[in-house]
């Protein structure tokens, strides 16, 4: 059967909250990772699936390990971010990028663009390819961040399974997709690795939405399905990190089921599809001229 | 016998089918949240259409950071995992499938379980994987009350027969027993 991390003592959630408790405390004390703010039941149920992974028996024991053994913090830190998603995932989303997105920000001479949670690299290697046919790649300098260091690595390998070609060969076509996906990935034994020359101007950075600050003036970011993990404050606090990165004008593509109403921060964005969960940030837009120019 | 806050439904293969019987026998004073898991909404609007359709409650798509409402029933939407907060609000997840599975049955119950503890009740329709069994044992050993649709009554006799097996029911019915059934134990 397949180990589904449920829960551990079944009958005592208060024993595995205190647990759960001290693990984030020496997540942050030893190691400065903060997941105080993440939202309990989904952090919950990943230090489940470690300690059923690593066969500590409780929580305790997996901090234990986590405070003493200087290797395992790497594991501990794949197990608790999320590295799932798939190239041109919700194609109505990245057909809007095509269509409405782009052709907006083609008026800048250069272009920032941030993905913050990339993972393992498939949609920022999705949007590179948009980028590519809309002739606009190479005026792009591409920000792909995340904490966790082995997905950046596999991002940065762009090898992926050839099981997943299909489907992300229909989802290139529903985005809108001109070409054959197989035009952008040579196919090996049951791997396929992206065309390298796609990530000729992303730079895969280290970078922890929870701990670190803006670090780039972007004219897009996206952030899909990274906030759900997070607390109403947290969440918060990164959307207004998004602001402040982006020009007034500029775009944040969020998860398609992810909500705002309860974010302040929320009010310096204007919905351009709520359905797709695009938004621009509120405010005059500077001229494209004059802003090359400082 | 503790107050039910909640019931929880998961359903696979035949989930629509039996989703539309079972809500439409439940009691519209009911006050209860009821939460629904179904492997089949690749488009959960269209299942929240047809269950309206059915349904004695109103019937929406469970959105994330909002709070769980009694008398209304809720659906988990697709491609994610639906789960419950301690302080009786949705959270949303995009984790591995669980069982090739997402939403899963399995991930909701067990979260659930931990927030009601024994004010759940839980409930297996058909479907033709095993996903749920092991929610179901959780909800049971928080104190929670499982209902599992009897095999032979089910269009897919899978799940049901899973949950059984790993972890019993307090009640296994068929299906036009299961609305009164509930509406028992959430009303008196």
């Amino acid at each position: 059967m397949n180990p589904v991390a449920l829960n551990l003592s079944g009958i005592d959630p208060e024993l595995d909250d205190i647990e759960l408790n001290l693990f984030v405390s020496a997540m942050r004390q030893r190691h400065g990772y903060d997941f105080a703010q993440y939202a309990p039941a989904s952090l919950k149920r990943r230090v489940y699936q470690l300690v059923e992974q690593h066969h500590t028996g409780n929580i305790s024991t997996l901090t234990a390990r986590l405070l003493h053994d200087p290797t395992f913090l790497p594991q501990v830190l794949e197990g608790l971010s999320v590295p799932v998603s798939d190239m041109f995932r919700d194609p109505p989303v990245f057909r809007a990028l095509r269509e409405q997105v782009l052709p907006a920000l083609a008026a800048h001479p250069r272009l920032t663009i941030w993905q913050a949670g990339c993972a393992r690299g498939q949609e920022i290697y999705s949007l590179a390819i948009l980028l590519e046919e809309a002739g606009l790649y190479d005026r792009c300098q591409i920000y792909a961040t995340d904490f966790n260091d082995a997905a950046l690595r596999q991002a940065r390998e762009g090898i992926y399974p050839a099981r997943e070609a299909q489907g992300w060969s229909r989802n290139y076509q529903a985005a809108g997709g001109t070409c054959s996906l197989a035009d952008y990935y040579s196919a090996r034994y049951d791997f396929i690795k992206l065309d390298h020359r796609l990530r000729r101007n992303v730079v895969f950075a280290d970078h922890n939405l929870v701990t670190d600050a803006v670090f780039c003036e972007a004219q897009l970011v996206l952030c899909r399905n990274v906030l759900i993990y997070f607390s109403n404050a947290l969440q918060n606090h990164v959307l207004a990190m998004f602001r402040d990165s982006l020009v007034p004008g500029g775009f944040l593509c969020l998860g398609l089921r992810e909500s705002l109403a309860l974010a302040p921060a929320a009010r310096d964005f204007v919905a351009v599809d709520s359905a797709l969960r695009l938004f621009r940030r509120a405010g005059p837009e500077p001229s494209p001229v004059d802003h090359a120019g400082h | 016998m503790p107050a039910i806050e909640a019931i929880v439904i998961g359903c696979s293969t035949g989930g629509p089918g039996a989703l539309a019987l079972l809500l439409g026998a439940l009691d519209q004073r009911l006050q209860t949240s009821v939460i629904v898991c179904s492997h089949t909404a690749s488009n959960s609007h269209l299942l929240c259409d047809v269950l309206a359709q059915h349904s004695t409650l109103p019937v929406i798509e469970a959105c994330e950071r909002e709070p769980i409402r009694g008398g209304m029933i809720q659906v988990a939407p697709p491609d994610y995992h639906l789960l419950v907060e301690r302080g009786r609000r949705f959270a949303l997840s995009v984790d591995e499938p669980v069982g090739f599975s997402r939403p899963s049955i399995d991930v909701l119950f067990a979260s659930a379980a931990e927030v009601y503890g024994n004010g759940l009740i839980a409930v297996i329709l058909t479907g033709a994987n095993a996903d749920g069994a092991a929610g179901l044992a959780c909800v049971r050993r928080a104190g929670g009350l499982a209902i599992v649709q009897q095999p032979d009554d089910a269009a897919a006799a899978a799940m049901p027969r899973a949950a059984l097996e790993l972890a019993g029911a307090d009640h296994c019915v068929a299906l036009d027993e299961m609305g009164p059934l509930i509406n028992r134990l959430c009303m008196t």
